[in-house]
């Protein structure tokens, strides 16, 4: 006897009794519904976590001066030894999964084109800072490396200043002025969009870091004439991360002539991981919600069982029938757990659409990040399928041990 | 010497009923050949019904061997049981036992769903049966929309739609008017003419007149086994 007539035997029985076998999908069209509102929600933070860490470079990490501690005082960070360009100079030297080491001396001030000004932040950077932290080149190009050592004149824009100041216009070429310096624009930046804190990452501008250093920072500080504030370097993907920046704190420690078991004046980090912290408690959520949902499921799979039981009482005559004709006791357990998988297919099938236009809806009315992909369709359909066998089989076993006199004589 | 069909030897059936036995047949021993047309009758709880279920492969002896068609029912597994009553027996229920809200015609393809066999086209062979018993014109209706007699025929049909040696029949015509239950006794007559072994348990008289051989039955033995109507031997 065939599957598919066996699934219609299913249809026409449910098509029977169609209001109960609607209430009883509910429960099952509740349950895949919210399992794929649920994983979607929570997969879609999980992608957003992931674009920011990608934003960041997976395999970059960053070097700051921390708090300077003088007689058991701990002064504001930033306040201890600056970073230097010989530290970073020994750095090249002493390390070969180094893949790209840069400088980054920041600091605020109006930028003037024409008889238009703008406020931002001004970044002083090596050659390799575009690439360390996965900025891309619009148009024109990046500092060469005698600009960045000699003090070149020269800028690269981000998309929000070009939009204030040049109202979308192309700005190379053109000559800025910070501080009263004038600068020549070199290149223009791809926008990044905002940063995982929210503020815009595009309303910025880089100049050689030798030039901020001598013309714009104010920082001039004369006991430490080649300060680079902080340092940003990637390893090659090949290396490990934790293992380097083990090995880069303890390298640091060494130039920076600090005492066994003193603590460190300078921090080490590893950004991806200071983002996933960071969001620990949002994945956890989400698979609370995912708890929730497969509660759900269950409580659904408990309605199925007990209308299946129901039907096998109601239907004991016709499975003594047809055990007389010649069904086997394996055709009964199957017709009967085919009915329940039936049911659960239907339900699921049902539960996929309100599941997918609900989190179609969230996406569109709300700040949450919903990521809706096949998988979890296919995964939801799946357990429903999962839940008609699990809860269907006490029933159908039920069905088709009856003893086909009793079943035929029952009232 | 004609062809046996079904033989009991010393069979028994035993239930336990309340933790007391009750021995619903004791020792009965019989052989029916092809082409027989056997009333069993006697008093309510006699066993008649009980061997009956027991031809048909729908409960297994305590004791003793029954043979059908050269298969021993006592040792047979499950599986090989329901073989047996898919194409080798066909049922008919006082009751009719018709599944509801499904056609005639569905209802005699029935068996052939769990027929294992290769067999022509479904449909076909269901609607030859009912033409057989005369329903040609109502294969689509209803149960519902049948009178008694007609589920009745429906159900001999699906009986018959696998082509089975012996035809079981428990009261057929119990829940049947007279004028019904003779057109219905007629049908019998004519299928057992084709060569179909019948065998109908009953109360009425006037059903085990119309077979060809009478057994009577009182506390799970055979207390008379008559031929009549020897004349209308085929």
């Amino acid at each position: 006897m065939g599957l598919w007539k066996t699934i219609n035997i299913a249809l026409i029985a449910l098509k029977v009794n169609a209001l109960r076998s609607f209430l009883t999908m509910l429960g099952i069209i509740i349950g895949i519904a919210s399992v794929i509102v649920m994983v979607s929600v929570s997969s879609g933070s999980k992608q957003e976590i992931e674009r920011a860490i990608d934003q960041l470079g997976s395999n970059m990490l960053s070097i700051r001066p921390g708090a300077s501690v003088s007689g058991g005082r701990h002064s504001a960070a930033g306040s201890a030894t600056p970073l230097t360009e010989k530290d970073i100079t020994k750095l090249k030297h002493r390390f070969d999964f180094l893949e790209g080491v840069s400088g980054s001396l920041s600091t605020t001030a109006p930028v003037i084109y024409g008889n238009s000004n703008w406020t931002t932040s001004i970044r002083g950077v090596h050659t390799d800072y575009i690439d360390v932290r996965q900025w891309v080149i619009d148009e024109g190009r990046n500092f060469s490396e005698r600009e960045t050592r000699s003090g070149g004149k020269v800028a690269l824009l981000g998309q929000d200043l070009i939009e204030k100041l040049f109202g979308g216009e192309t700005p190379l070429g053109a000559r800025i002025r910070i501080k009263n310096v004038p600068f020549t624009v070199i290149g223009t930046l791809q926008a990044k969009g905002e940063s995982s804190f929210g503020r815009s990452q595009d309303d910025v501008i880089f100049i050689p870091i030798s030039t901020a250093r001598m013309r714009v920072s104010g920082r001039n500080d004369r006991s430490v004439p080649d300060m680079v504030g902080n340092i940003y370097l990637t390893v090659s993907l090949d290396s490990n991360i934790q293992i380097a920046q083990q090995e880069l704190t303890e390298f640091m420690r060494e130039l920076r002539k600090i005492a066994p078991g003193a603590q460190d004046d300078f921090s080490v980090r590893n950004f991806s991981e200071f983002i996933r912290a960071r969001n620990e408690t949002s994945s956890t959520l989400g698979l609370l919600l995912a708890a929730t949902a497969a509660i759900a499921l269950l409580v659904g799979g408990i309605g199925i069982m007990n209308i299946m039981l129901v039907s096998v009482t109601e239907r004991t005559r016709e499975i003594g029938l047809r055990l007389a004709v010649g069904a086997r006791r394996n055709d009964i357990l199957m017709q009967f757990l085919v009915e329940a998988v039936t049911l659960c297919l239907i339900g699921s099938f049902f539960g996929v659409a309100i599941g997918v236009s609900t989190g179609e809806l969230i996406r569109q009315t709300s700040e949450i990040p919903v990521l809706l992909n096949v998988p979890i369709i296919f995964v939801a359909i799946a357990s429903a399928t999962f839940v008609g066998i699990f809860f269907g089989f006490y029933p159908a076993q039920k069905a088709s041990q009856m003893n086909p006199i009793d079943a035929l004589r029952y009232e | 010497m004609k062809n046996v069909l079904i033989e009991c030897q010393s069979v028994c059936k035993d239930y336990a009923m309340g933790g007391e036995v009750i021995h619903a047949l004791s020792n009965v021993s019989l052989t029916i050949c092809k082409g027989e047309y056997v009333a069993i009758m006697g008093p309510s709880g006699s066993g008649k019904s009980t061997l009956m279920n027991l031809i048909g492969a729908l409960d297994v002896p305590t004791r003793g061997d029954l043979v059908v068609d050269g298969l021993n029912l006592s040792i047979q597994a499950p599986d090989t049981l329901a073989e047996f009553r898919n194409h080798m027996v066909g049922f008919v229920f006082q009751q009719f036992n018709l599944l509801p809200r499904t056609s005639a015609l569905e209802n005699v393809k029935l068996p052939l769903f769990y027929s294992r066999k290769p067999g022509g086209d479904a449909d076909d062979q269901a609607k030859a049966c009912l033409q057989r018993v005369g329903l040609a014109d109502r294969m689509h209706h209803d149960p519902t929309q049948l009178s008694g007699g007609q589920q009745q025929r429906v159900a001999i049909a699906r009986a018959l739609v696998n082509q089975p040696s012996v035809i079981l029949a428990d009261e057929p015509t119990g829940a049947l008017d007279s004028k019904t239950s003779l057109e219905l006794l007629d049908l019998f007559q004519e299928l057992n003419q084709s060569g179909i072994t019948i065998i109908v348990v009953t109360h009425d008289q006037e059903v085990a007149d119309k077979s060809r051989r009478n057994l009577v039955f009182r506390d799970g033995r055979i207390v008379t086994d008559t031929v009549i109507n020897a004349d209308r031997a085929v």
